[in-house]
């Protein structure tokens, strides 16, 4: 399953990351070779093996999916870039923009 | 045979700070001038991402209630540095990355809070290879740190500061954090003691996750009472932290008073290859004769599935990664590079933010995550972590109390050495193991090798710290308090 430039380049876009040229031939290089090593897990028979969910004594936790907001150790206009009416002001997306202007 | 039981320089702190011979105040101005001394700041050791001197004088207190108690917390005035993936009030928390450059968390972790009302006295941020990937600590986008005891060498990693903060002397006590071994490797590499507790020991509540899987905090000390206190100081249930175990926390610095007489000590065949260095064998043979002469069975034992750990954590921890590291996305956190609309600012501040080695660790996660290879690599890697405890357990159900093996393959090696990451990555040979089965294991001093110091490992059942920490005590009595010094 050898890892091919347009493989680094749907990833990267997947993964949300801007590669140069150079960059993107470096990781498929690099992906293959670490690949390689992994390929090494395809020999081990896993026939009726579960996959490994948690890993404590106890399997995994299990909690009720609510309770009550963790409160903040500060106010929130100590480290809020600015606030208004109790709404955090923060800086514009440039998208946000692009669409203002259409 | 047996030596003294050490007492740490925090059990001595604690002491004179509660009997009026030293101060807070005292401490830290101590502490800030071996850092001066030693050189700790970014163009000698580079220890401290963030060390803010003025700060810590004027807040250098224990408070009157603390003082005055008659059995005052386990830490009282020990300054304790703590690793910059862990979120702290003051200090900023970037996990060594250009990404997170000037964060400052709006609450702290628990463990830090744990550390306050245990009367510590949290000290500075150390670096760290960036968001804990790396085995070196060259990864930080704030430089390399060195190994304070030989400084053309790496100190190992991830939480290469917070081993060289210990190593160097100015504090006793370190936070770290493990997903597969950046503990008990930097504390092998620099001479010093480092303690993965079981997964669900710790809360991990304001430590910024990487694998959550696998990650905990870890503890570094530069004895094993150190250690001990420290683990003490921070265990135990916390609501916030819904993997967090709701189980007494023991006294890990009175595990010396346990015999080691009767224990079984397993001795695993894989941990110790052909191909491992004879020096490094001849130390680990040398500690297990100690515990024979201490009263200990040394048992044979085998963990088959021990070579696969590697491919297994290079699948797992990327993949759980690559989710977790989404949210830097230059929204909700730190930098922010404008691109070409929304989807260009996401690719220009991740790939600008994001350094060499997150970048190919996203990567790879991102693929094995992916439609067409999920089965092959990730759903056959949890299979195999399965196999991997299931080792574990069979050893520790055959009778086992601790397994003992060499901590790394070997000593510290010289910064660059390595550039091939998948080399590096087998630095944590002797560690993922541990951390892949949730299973607590910790490293210490065993002798040196070419006047560097060895590491050796000691491995328990899930929660069973404390027979750690007895055997750990006892081997650091017989072979002279610190085998690295």
């Amino acid at each position: 399953m050898a890892v091919t430039i347009d493989d680094v380049r749907h990833i990267a876009a997947l993964a949300r990351l801007g590669l140069t040229d150079e960059r993107a031939a470096l990781l498929v290089r690099e992906m293959n070779t670490i690949l390689g090593h992994m390929d090494e897990l395809s020999k081990v028979k896993t026939g009726g093996v579960q996959e490994a969910i948690g890993v404590g004594a106890r399997g995994v936790p299990v909690r009720a999916d609510g309770g009550a907001p963790i409160q903040l150790e500060r106010s929130i206009d100590a480290f809020a870039p600015a606030l208004r009416d109790g709404f955090l002001i923060v800086p514009r997306l440039s998208s946000h923009e692009s669409a203002e202007e259409k | 045979m047996t030596g003294a039981i050490t007492r740490g320089a925090s059990a001595a702190l604690r002491a004179h700070t509660a009997d009026g011979h030293t101060t807070a105040a005292a401490t830290v101005d101590a502490a800030l001038a071996r850092a001066r001394a030693v050189k700790a700041g970014r163009d000698g050791l580079n220890i401290f991402v963030s060390l803010d001197e003025r700060y810590l004088r004027e807040h250098a207190t224990v408070s009157a209630t603390q003082l005055s108690d008659t059995d005052p917390g386990l830490l009282l005035g020990v300054p304790v540095a703590i690793k910059d993936n862990i979120a702290t009030l003051h200090h900023p928390t970037t996990c060594g990355s250009k990404i997170l450059a000037g964060y400052v968390s709006p609450y702290q972790a628990t463990v830090v809070r744990r550390l306050s009302e245990a009367g510590a006295i949290p000290f500075g941020k150390t670096n760290m290879d960036e968001f804990a990937m790396g085995s070196s600590t060259e990864n930080s986008a704030y430089g390399p740190t060195r190994n304070p005891l030989a400084p053309d060498r790496v100190p190992g990693g991830s939480s290469g500061g917070s081993a060289a903060a210990v190593a160097a002397g100015i504090v006793p006590i370190a936070l770290g954090s493990e997903t597969g071994g950046s503990v008990r490797q930097p504390a092998a590499f620099c001479g010093i003691v480092g303690v993965k507790p079981t997964y669900g020991r710790v809360s991990r509540f304001g430590l910024v996750a990487f694998a959550s899987s696998l990650d905990q905090v870890g503890v570094f000390g530069a004895t094993v009472d150190d250690a001990a206190r420290g683990l003490g100081a921070i265990a135990g249930h916390d609501v916030r932290d819904s993997t967090s175990a709701e189980l007494a926390v023991p006294h890990y610095h009175l595990a010396h008073a346990k015999p080691v007489k009767g224990m079984v000590v397993g001795r695993p065949k894989e941990y110790f290859p052909a191909s491992l260095d004879p020096r490094v064998r001849a130390r680990c043979d040398a500690a297990l004769e100690h515990l024979r002469a201490l009263g200990a069975e040394i048992r044979d034992v085998s963990l088959p599935h021990t070579d696969l750990a590697i491919p297994v954590y290079y699948i797992v921890a990327p993949a759980e990664a690559s989710s977790n590291l989404a949210r830097f996305d230059g929204v909700r956190y730190g930098l922010r590079i404008t691109g070409d609309g929304l989807k260009g600012m996401y690719e220009e501040t991740r790939s600008t933010g994001f350094g060499p080695e997150v970048t190919r660790r996203i990567m790879l996660g991102t693929y094995v995550l992916s439609a067409g290879y999920y089965d092959a690599y990730y759903r056959k890697a949890q299979q195999v972590r399965t196999l991997i405890a299931d080792d574990f357990s069979r050893v520790f159900a055959s009778g086992v109390d601790v397994l003992f093996t060499p901590t790394t393959p070997t000593p510290a090696f010289p910064i660059g050495a390595i550039s091939d990451p998948y080399e590096m990555y087998m630095s944590d040979i002797f560690t993922a193991t541990a951390n892949l089965a949730g299973v607590p294991a910790m490293s210490q001093p065993i002798g040196r090798v070419d006047g560097l110091p060895v590491g050796g490992q000691l491995i328990a059942a899930h929660f069973a710290e404390e027979k750690m920490f007895t055997v750990a005590y006892a081997l650091e009595g017989a072979l002279g308090v610190r085998a690295s010094s």
